[in-house]
Formats: structure tokens, sequence, C-alpha cells
């Protein structure tokens, strides 16, 4: 299980790359291995939208079960990942890679902050599968 | 054994919870005289007289067997070879309810993917789900699949007149409380072109009926071009025994395909149970409501079939799921699949095309009677609207009591404008006697 230690994470297993202003986030390896096979992928937000702190913003589908992904902090969108619809398997093998899934321009820098780093966000996962 | 589900002990804590000492004290809201009401019932009868009393009831009925039937508007007489009836009464299929360790079910599975590929054929769709209720309840859907797709950030639909009545007010019930706009279907003269200068980056769907409400058939390329130069949908709903004459309505590029299967095999049964068809263009598959059944193939490399894409379904996606409707009519679509397989392509053909001759030569007799003037004016099916020169009741009542013929649906019921306008319809089931007596009928009706 990897938890790359430039990454933020979200206590609903999202990650998030902070860049300046901007956000990309995605799901976690955790979140990939524990639904399994990924079959689809939909991203409800459209580009310009602006989306509260912990509102779905996608949905994700495998062969477990289907899941609502939720922004870790408020932001306004200013990217979708196009790839992910065609290619979910992208989900499984390159979480936090080629499957980033949005990207937003964060709103209140603030809520930063308030996500954990990799070794909470590992010791929250670890927690779990006990 | 007795199958009590509670105990004393649960009984008492219950009670306790809710804060009443027994079970009498919970009815104390419930007036004494309404609890334990006297039913008047008569005196017990033996099983003899209750099934002559039934019978008597059921033969004070009129069916279209004891009489001749011209009415339509929506479910038609139809001939139902034996075959159909005689593979729905076996045990395996006429008495399993939902199948929900479905994969066990492989008859029913197989019987249900059996259906869905033959729906795709006849509308030309690429999938097809287990079914719905009805034709009404299948277009409901297919707004909320629209309303859907576009995340509800449109709020317009409109809907052509000359779609059922009944389809759009079901549509009406299962929209309201959403603050959409049903538009298009007030004005009875809204044709294509009309209903086209509707549509708007606010539309999420456009409805139309092929052939309509009135049997008219229309190409509607045009409406789903404009349809989808604005991101709206384009729903058909259809009468899947017309498409064994006439092109199928994937070459209009819609984008839902609904349609009320009871001609396909199912009787009229006053009123029910009925079928809905369900089909869409694939990339909608995901948003689709009710059940899909996919074939596979088994650890063994054997063919086999399964519940598919179910993460989509209320089990799974529960509130987030884009319709709660799993009910699908596994017998009556059944009965169509039957039904569709014993009369084979041709068979299709060939009992649409007799509808269609035999109504045509019924609207030319009916359309030369003084008095009477045909309402339709371009292509038809199988059904048609004529005005009458007395309300239709009074035709009606004369046509029943004179000649034994159900005469057609009285078109201003639903439509003011049409007030004395009749709807008739013509199956395979009419004779040319019995048209030529319908037509005598109604000439001497006009004179009474």
């Amino acid at each position: 299980m990897e938890f790359p230690k430039d990454l933020k994470y979200a206590t609903s297993d999202e990650w998030v790359r902070v860049e300046g202003k901007t956000a990309t986030v995605g799901i976690s390896d955790y979140a990939q291995s524990q639904l399994s096979d990924i079959v689809f992928v939909e991203v409800t937000a459209a580009v310009g939208e602006t989306i509260e702190q912990g509102k779905a913003f996608a949905s994700v589908e495998s062969v477990k079960a289907a899941s609502e992904i939720y922004l870790p902090l408020k932001g306004k969108v200013v990217a979708v990942n196009d790839e992910l619809p065609g290619t979910p398997e992208l989900m499984n093998s390159d979480p936090y890679g080629k499957a980033w899934m949005i990207r937003v321009e964060i709103a209140d820098t603030a809520q930063v902050a308030g996500l954990m780093d990799a070794a909470a966000y590992a010791k929250h996962c670890d927690e779990r599968s006990h | 054994m007795a199958y009590i589900p509670h105990t004393e002990d649960e009984r008492q804590a219950m009670l306790a919870a809710v804060g009443v000492r027994s079970l009498d004290d919970l009815y104390q809201a419930v007036p004494a005289a309404v609890r334990f009401p006297d039913l008047e019932l008569p005196e017990a009868v033996s099983e003899l007289e209750v099934m002559e009393e039934l019978q008597a009831l059921s033969e004070a009925n009129l069916d279209a067997r004891h009489t001749v039937c011209f009415l339509g508007a929506g479910a038609y007489n139809h001939f139902v070879p034996s075959v159909v009836d005689h593979i729905l009464r076996r045990g395996e299929f006429y008495t399993a309810y939902t199948p929900y360790q479905p994969e066990v079910s492989q008859g029913t599975l197989q019987a249900i993917f059996e259906y869905q590929s033959l729906i795709c054929n006849l509308t030309g769709m690429d999938v097809s789900n287990a079914s719905h209720y009805d034709g009404a309840t299948a277009l409901a859907e297919a707004a909320i699949l629209a309303y859907n797709h576009h995340r509800g950030k449109r709020s317009k639909i409109v809907l052509s007149p000359g779609i059922h009545p009944h389809y759009r007010q079901t549509v009406r019930t299962y929209m309201q409380g959403m603050g959409l706009n049903l538009v298009g279907d007030a004005a009875l003269g809204n044709d294509s072109a009309a209903l086209a200068g509707l549509l708007d980056s606010d539309t999420l769907m456009v409805a139309v009926q092929y052939p309509d409400f009135f049997g008219r058939i229309e190409d509607f390329t045009a409406l789903g071009k404009a349809a989808h130069a604005v991101g709206a949908l384009l729903c058909v709903c259809v009468n899947p025994l017309a498409l064994g004459l006439l092109k199928p309505p994937a070459e209009f590029d819609a984008d839902i395909v609904v349609g009320d299967g009871q001609p396909l095999g199912i009787p009229m049964s006053f009123g029910g149970p009925s079928l809905g068809h369900f089909t869409v263009k694939k990339e909608f598959v995901r948003k689709m409501a009710g059940r899909l059944v996919g074939e596979t193939v088994d650890g063994r490399g054997q063919r086999g079939f399964v519940l598919t894409l179910s993460t989509r379904e209320q089990h799974i996606k529960r509130e987030k799921a884009t319709s709660n409707i799993c009910t699908n009519v596994a017998l009556m679509a059944l009965a169509s699949a039957v039904y569709l397989s014993a009369m084979g392509k041709r068979g299709l053909r060939q009992v649409a095309e007799l509808c269609y001759h035999k109504a045509h030569y019924a609207a030319e007799q009916i359309g030369g009677l003084k008095g009477y003037t045909l309402w339709n004016r371009g292509e038809f099916f199988h059904e048609f609207a004529v005005r009458c020169p007395r309300p239709v009741a009074d035709v009606n009542r004369f046509l029943l009591d004179e000649c034994g013929i159900l005469g057609g649906y009285d078109l201003g019921q639903d439509y003011p404008e049409l007030r004395d306008h009749m709807l008739i319809a013509v199956t395979e089931m009419n004779s040319k006697e019995q048209i030529d007596d319908l037509v005598a009928g109604l000439k001497e009706v006009a004179h009474v």
C-alpha cells in the first residue's frame, strides 16, 4: 500500500495534491484496493462549477460496489480528467498518477490544514483493516 | 408449529418502550365501535354456489370475444397463438417470484435475455431492460433518465399532444414536485415543427408517439436533429406491433424508445397487466432504470446468464440510483418473447400489414359516408379518427345495442376540440364482414 508523502488525505479516502492555489484530487491506493476492479467512473461536476467541501463530485463503480467521491476542500473546478470514463482501470493501476480525477481552485486555504498527512492517513487505513 | 415472531417478553418490552401497559391500551385511539365492527357477512355457501355467482358476474362483462371490437386507444384486440399461454402457464415461470438470488434461476434469466434481444431487434436500439409495468410508466422512466442525464440542471420537457393522454398524465405524476416545466401538448395542432420550435438549452427531452394516439405515422428524423442540436434527448413511444411494418425509431436517432407491449401476445384483460418496453442507446445504459440481464460464460466456459450492471440499481446505489423501480413484469415479457418467436419476422409483418390494410379499407368506407369526415390527413397505421354526425356516446350505444359492436374511443374526453370525434382501431381480428357491419351501423345511426 502506497501513501506518497507529498500528498494530503481525507478520512473519506481521497488524496489531494496542493500546488499553489490549485488542488488535484483522486482516490487513494487503499480506496481502490477496497473497491477492487473499477469498471465505471463518472465525474458529475463540470468545469466552472464551485463545489462545497464534502460534496460529491464523482461516482465510481466497481464489481463490488458503487461509491460517491467527495471533494475534501471547497473549490471551483478548473479541470476534469476526461480519460477516466474510457479507461476506468487506471483507477486501480495508477491511483496517484494518471487516475487524478479533478482539479480545483482552492477557495479556502485554511481547509488544507484540516487534511491528514501520509503518516496519519496510513494509520487511519491500518486501524480500519483490523 | 405456530409462527409467532415475538415472545411475550419482547411484546412487553415494546409496549413499555411506547409507554402503554397492554395491547388493548395501544388500540385506545381506535373508537370502540369500529374496533370489531359487525361485517354483516352472508351465510357461508358451498363452492358450487360460489362458482355459480362468480360465473354470473363474469358473464355480465362485455369482452372482445363476444362482441365485435373496434376499440383501441392503447389496448388492442390481437390474436394470441395458443403456444403463448402454454409456455406462460408452466409452473417454473408462472409461480416464480422475482429471483432474489437471480443466477440460480437460469431459465428466468434466459427468458428475460431473449425478450431484451427481441425488443432490441424490433426497435433497432442497443440495450433493453427487463421491462416496466406498461407504456405509461416506461415513458415516465424515460423522463427520469433524461433528467438525470442532465444532472437535474435542465427543467423543460416537451411532450407531443399525439402521446396517449394517460401516458402524459403519468409523466406529470412521476415528475411532480421537481420544478419541471412540461410543455407542448396543450395545443392539438402542435406538430413536429412546432415542437422543435419549443426546444431550447433548458430542454431535457422531447417525447413523441409512433404511431401516435390518432394512429398517425410521422418521420421524426428532423425533430431528433433539432433536439440533439440543443443537447436534449429524443424519446419515441412506440406501438411495437407497428414496427413489424414501419421504420425502426433508432433510424430517427432516438435516444430512448419506450412502448406498451400489450399488442405482442398479451390479452386486453379489462386493462392489464400490460408490459412496458424500455430501450436506450448504449451510452445511457448506466442511467437506465430496472433490471438488465446479460449473457456470459461460467468458470467452465459454458454459456450462462447474469443480472448485469446492477451497481446502478437501488440495492447498491440506494438513494443515489436514478430510479428505484426494479420491478419488471417477467411473465408478460415472456408472453411477448414467445409471441415474437412464434410469429417470426414475416408473421409480425403480416399481422401489421393486415391491420394496416383493414384499417385503410374501413377508413375509406367510413370517410365516404354522409355526415362522417375522416380527421386524419397523412399516413396512419391501424387507427384513425372520424367526426361523427352525433355525439360519440349515442353512436356507440346504437352500435352496441343494434349491431353487437364495441365502437371507438370518444376523443372529446381528452381533447375538447375533438368533440364528436371517434377513434377507431382495426386489427387482423376484424373481418371484412365486421367492417362492413360497422359501416352499415354508422350509416344507419346517422339517420336515426
